[in-house]
C-alpha cells in the first residue's frame, strides 16, 4: 500500500514538456506580443515627467468622482514620488494595466457565453474554481518554463489568477437582467445580438464593472509574486527587501502598492455608476441633443 | 360586419418537463393535469380560440392557471409543445427564428405587467423602441413616437427617464411603445395589475377609448374578474391550464359553464356588468293605443296591476296609463287613450348597465321600459327583477312575482264598470 502513488505530477510535467517542445514557437509569439505591449505601456508611463502623469491621474479622478478624489490622488502619487518609487510604481501600473486589459478581454466574452449557454457555464465554472484557488506560485513554474524569466510569465500568471471574477460577475450580471425587459426586446422582434448590446450589457454594466474592478484589484495583488520571476517594478522591490530584511524599503514599496490599489479601485468602482461629473456631463449632452432634435 | 380572425389558437399545449411531448400525448388521451404531474408541469392544455379583429379578448384566471404561458405562445416567446398559433393568417408555430422576429415586428406587440421599460433610455426612446427594431430612421421614429406620447397623455415627459415616472405613467410608456410599433395585435400581460386601483380604472377607461379610436385587436390577460368584465368583448376563463368557458361578460355571469366559473363570478360587481337586456322581462301588461281604454282596463284586471304600458301601432313605446285614469275614461265613455298617457315611465336602451337603472327604479314605482334603437318596447324591468339581478338571488326569474305596481282598484269594481259601460255589441 505504501508503494502506491498516483504519478499525477509526473504526468503534468510530461504534458508541459510536450507542449513546450511542440508549441514552443507559439509561446514565443505570445511572449513577444505581451512583452511588446508591456514595453509600450511602461514607456508611456515612465517617459513623461512624473507631474504629467499625476495631472492626468488627477483629471481622471475628478471626472469620475469629483475634486476630493482628485486631491487624494495627487497627494498619494506625490508620496510615491517622495519615497523614490515612481519608476517602479509605473512599471507595476503598466503590468497591471496590460494584464487586466487582457483578462477583461478574455473574461467578459466568456462571461457572456456562460450566461447564454448552460452547457458553457457548467464547463467554465469548475475551470474558474481551479484557476482561482490553485496557489498562484504553482502557475509560475510552467509559466517560467514556457515564457522564460521576465515580465511575461508574471503577466500570464496574473491573467489566469485575476480573470475569474470578471467571468463570474459578467455571467451573474447578464443572468440578473430583468427577464421581462429581455422578453420585451424579443417581443418587439429584436435579434439576440441587439438584445445583448442594447439591453443585457447596459443593464448588467454595474455588475460587470464590479467584476472588472475585482480583476484589477486581483492583478495588483499578484505584482509581488510576479516580482519573484523578474517582472521588476514594486514587486521586485518587495522581494528584494524580503531577501535583505530591509523594513524601510519593504514598507515604502508596499505603501506604493497600496496607493496604486486605492487609486485604481476608486477609479473603476466609479465607472459602474453614471452619477459622476463625467456621467452627468454625458447625460446632459445626450438630452440636449434630443431636445434639439425635438425642436 | 365581416369578421376577420386576427389571432387563432388551435389545440395549444405547453408542457414543461423532461419529456413534454409524452405529456401532451397523455393529456390529449384524457389524462388530467395532476396525473401527468410526475413528468412535469402542464401549463396549457388544449387551448383553442379565435380572436376577431378589433376585439378585446380577455383571458382570465388565477395565478398558475396558465394564462401567462398562453399569451407567451401567441407571439412565440414560448414554443408551443403542440398545436398551432396563427397571427394575421400566418402561422407562427414551427417557423424559423428570423421569420418569427419579422412577425413580431410587423404584427404583434406586447405590454408587460412590470412595464419592462429600458431604464437607461428616455421615454421617447422607449416608445420608439419597436420602430428602432423595425429599422426606421431616427428622425421618423422620434416623430411618430412624439405623436404616440401625446396620444397616451405623456406630453412633456418625452425626455424623462422611466425612473422619474410614477407606475401609471410608466405603463403609459409601455402602452405607447406597443402602440408605436403599429401592429394590429396587442398582447397585454396583466398590464394594469401592478397599478393601484384608481390608476387602474383610469387606464382601463383609456384603453377602451384608444381601442375605439385605433381599432386594435387586444388580447388582455388578467386575474381580476371586474377588469375582465369591464374590458372584455369576450372572456376566456382559464383553470388549471384549460379554458373552461369562452363568452361575453354577460354570458359568463348569467350562464356560467360550471361551478368553478359560477363561484368565480359570484363576487363580481354585477350591477356594472349586467345590462338591461340581460335581466329584462317580457312585457305582459301592454296594450296598443288603438285598443282603447276598455282593453287597457281589462288587461290590468287580468294581470292585477295598476298600470299598463301603451305602444303605438308600430310597437314604438308611447307611455303608461294608470288604472284610475282609465276607469275615469271608461266611465266617461271616452275612447281615446292618448289623453291620459303619462310619460313618467323611464325608457332605457338594452345596453344600459344595471347600476344606471337604480335611480330610475327608486323614483318611480313603474317598471322601467326597455326600448331598442327604433324606440320599440322590447321588455320591462320591474324593481324586484332589478334587485334580484343585482343580488344574484336566482337566475330563474320566471318564478318571480313581476306584477307591479300592485292593483289599487279591486277586480270586482273593474268588472262592474266594464259591464255597466258595455255598449251594444261590445264583448264581455
Amino acid at each position: 500500500m505504501n508503494d502506491f502513488r498516483i504519478p499525477l505530477g509526473t504526468w503534468v510535467d510530461g504534458f508541459i514538456e510536450y507542449i513546450t517542445d511542440t508549441f514552443g514557437f507559439l509561446f514565443d509569439i505570445i511572449r513577444a506580443v505581451f512583452d511588446g505591449a508591456f514595453e509600450v505601456v511602461a514607456f508611456l508611463l515612465v517617459a513623461p515627467p512624473f507631474w504629467v502623469i499625476i495631472v492626468i491621474a488627477a483629471a481622471l479622478a475628478y471626472a469620475t468622482r469629483g475634486w476630493k478624489f482628485a486631491v487624494g490622488s495627487v497627494v498619494g502619487l506625490a508620496l510615491i514620488v517622495g519615497v523614490d518609487q515612481w519608476e517602479n510604481a509605473m512599471d507595476t501600473l503598466a503590468l497591471v494595466l496590460v494584464a487586466s486589459l487582457l483578462a477583461i478581454a478574455i473574461s467578459v466574452p466568456l462571461g457572456i457565453l456562460a450566461a447564454k449557454s448552460k452547457a458553457a457555464s457548467s464547463i467554465i465554472r469548475p475551470v474558474l474554481d481551479f484557476m482561482q484557488t490553485m496557489p498562484a506560485f504553482v502557475y509560475l513554474i510552467p509559466a517560467l518554463i514556457l515564457f522564460r524569466v521576465g515580465v511575461v510569465p508574471g503577466i500570464v500568471a496574473t491573467i489566469i489568477f485575476a480573470m475569474a471574477p470578471g467571468v463570474r460577475l459578467t455571467e451573474l450580471g447578464i443572468r440578473g437582467v430583468d427577464k421581462e425587459v429581455v422578453e420585451a426586446g424579443q417581443a418587439f422582434g429584436a435579434s439576440p445580438w441587439r438584445i445583448l448590446r442594447q439591453i443585457q450589457l447596459p443593464l448588467a454594466m454595474p455588475t460587470i464593472m464590479a467584476g472588472i474592478n475585482q480583476v484589477i484589484m486581483l492583478s495588483l495583488s499578484m505584482v509581488v509574486i510576479a516580482g519573484m520571476v523578474g517582472a521588476g517594478g514594486l514587486g521586485a522591490q518587495v522581494v528584494a527587501s524580503l531577501n535583505r530584511i530591509d523594513v524601510a524599503l519593504g514598507f515604502e514599496a508596499g505603501l506604493a502598492v497600496v496607493i496604486l490599489a486605492i487609486f485604481l479601485d476608486r477609479l473603476t468602482a466609479a465607472l459602474g455608476t453614471s452619477d459622476t461629473p463625467l456621467g452627468r456631463f454625458l447625460g446632459a449632452r445626450k438630452r440636449g441633443r434630443q431636445q434639439a432634435l425635438a425642436a | 360586419m365581416t369578421e376577420i380572425i386576427a389571432v387563432k389558437a388551435d389545440r395549444l399545449y405547453k408542457a414543461f418537463g423532461r419529456r413534454p411531448s409524452e405529456m401532451v400525448k397523455k393529456l390529449s388521451a384524457g389524462a388530467s393535469r395532476s396525473e401527468v404531474s410526475p413528468l412535469g408541469t402542464a401549463a396549457v392544455i388544449d387551448a383553442s380560440f379565435e380572436v376577431k379583429r378589433g376585439e378585446i379578448f380577455v383571458v382570465m384566471g388565477l395565478s398558475g392557471s396558465g394564462k401567462s404561458t398562453l399569451i407567451r405562445m401567441l407571439n412565440g416567446l414560448l414554443d408551443a409543445t403542440s398545436g398551432t398559433v396563427t397571427v394575421a393568417g400566418k402561422p407562427i408555430t414551427g417557423i424559423p427564428a428570423k421569420a418569427l422576429r419579422e412577425i413580431r415586428r410587423s404584427s404583434i406587440s406586447m405590454v408587460f405587467q412590470h412595464f419592462a421599460l429600458l431604464p437607461h433610455r428616455t421615454v421617447i426612446d422607449n416608445v420608439a423602441y419597436g420602430l428602432e427594431v423595425q429599422g426606421i430612421g431616427r428622425e421618423e421614429r422620434l416623430e411618430r413616437a412624439r405623436t404616440i406620447i401625446r396620444l397616451v397623455g405623456l406630453d412633456g415627459w418625452a425626455d424623462s427617464l422611466p425612473s422619474e415616472l410614477s407606475g401609471g405613467m410608466r405603463q403609459r410608456v409601455g402602452l405607447g411603445r406597443a402602440l408605436a410599433a403599429d401592429t394590429d395585435v396587442l398582447l397585454m400581460d396583466e398590464a394594469f395589475s401592478a397599478l393601484d386601483p384608481l390608476i387602474r380604472r383610469e387606464m382601463q377607461e383609456q384603453l377602451i377609448e384608444l381601442q375605439a379610436e385605433l381599432g386594435k385587436t387586444i388580447i388582455f390577460i388578467t386575474h381580476d374578474l371586474n377588469e375582465a368584465m369591464f374590458l372584455g368583448d369576450r372572456i376566456a376563463v382559464m383553470r388549471d391550464g384549460r379554458i373552461v368557458q369562452i363568452g361575453t361578460p354577460e354570458e359568463i355571469l348569467t350562464d356560467p359553464a360550471n361551478d368553478y366559473v359560477a363561484q368565480f363570478v359570484q363576487d363580481v360587481d354585477r350591477a356594472r356588468v349586467l345590462t338591461a337586456s340581460s335581466v329584462m322581462e317580457p312585457v305582459r301588461s301592454v296594450v296598443t293605443i288603438n285598443a282603447g281604454p276598455r282593453a287597457a282596463l281589462r288587461t290590468m284586471r287580468d294581470l292585477q296591476t295598476s298600470a299598463t304600458f301603451v305602444v303605438n301601432r308600430d310597437r314604438t313605446f308611447a307611455g303608461v296609463v294608470r288604472d284610475r285614469d282609465v276607469l275615469r275614461l271608461v266611465k266617461a265613455g271616452e275612447t281615446d287613450l292618448r289623453t291620459i298617457i303619462r310619460d313618467t315611465a323611464t325608457a332605457v336602451t338594452p345596453d344600459t348597465a344595471l347600476v344606471d337603472l337604480v335611480e330610475a327604479s327608486v323614483e318611480s314605482d313603474l317598471p322601467i321600459a326597455v326600448v331598442d334603437e327604433k324606440n320599440r318596447l322590447v321588455g320591462v324591468i320591474p324593481r324586484v327583477t332589478l334587485l334580484a339581478a343585482i343580488g344574484n338571488v336566482t337566475t330563474n326569474t320566471g318564478e318571480l312575482p313581476v306584477v307591479e305596481p300592485a292593483a289599487t282598484i279591486s277586480v270586482s269594481l273593474i268588472t262592474e264598470t266594464l259591464r255597466e259601460t258595455a255598449l251594444e255589441g261590445a264583448q264581455l
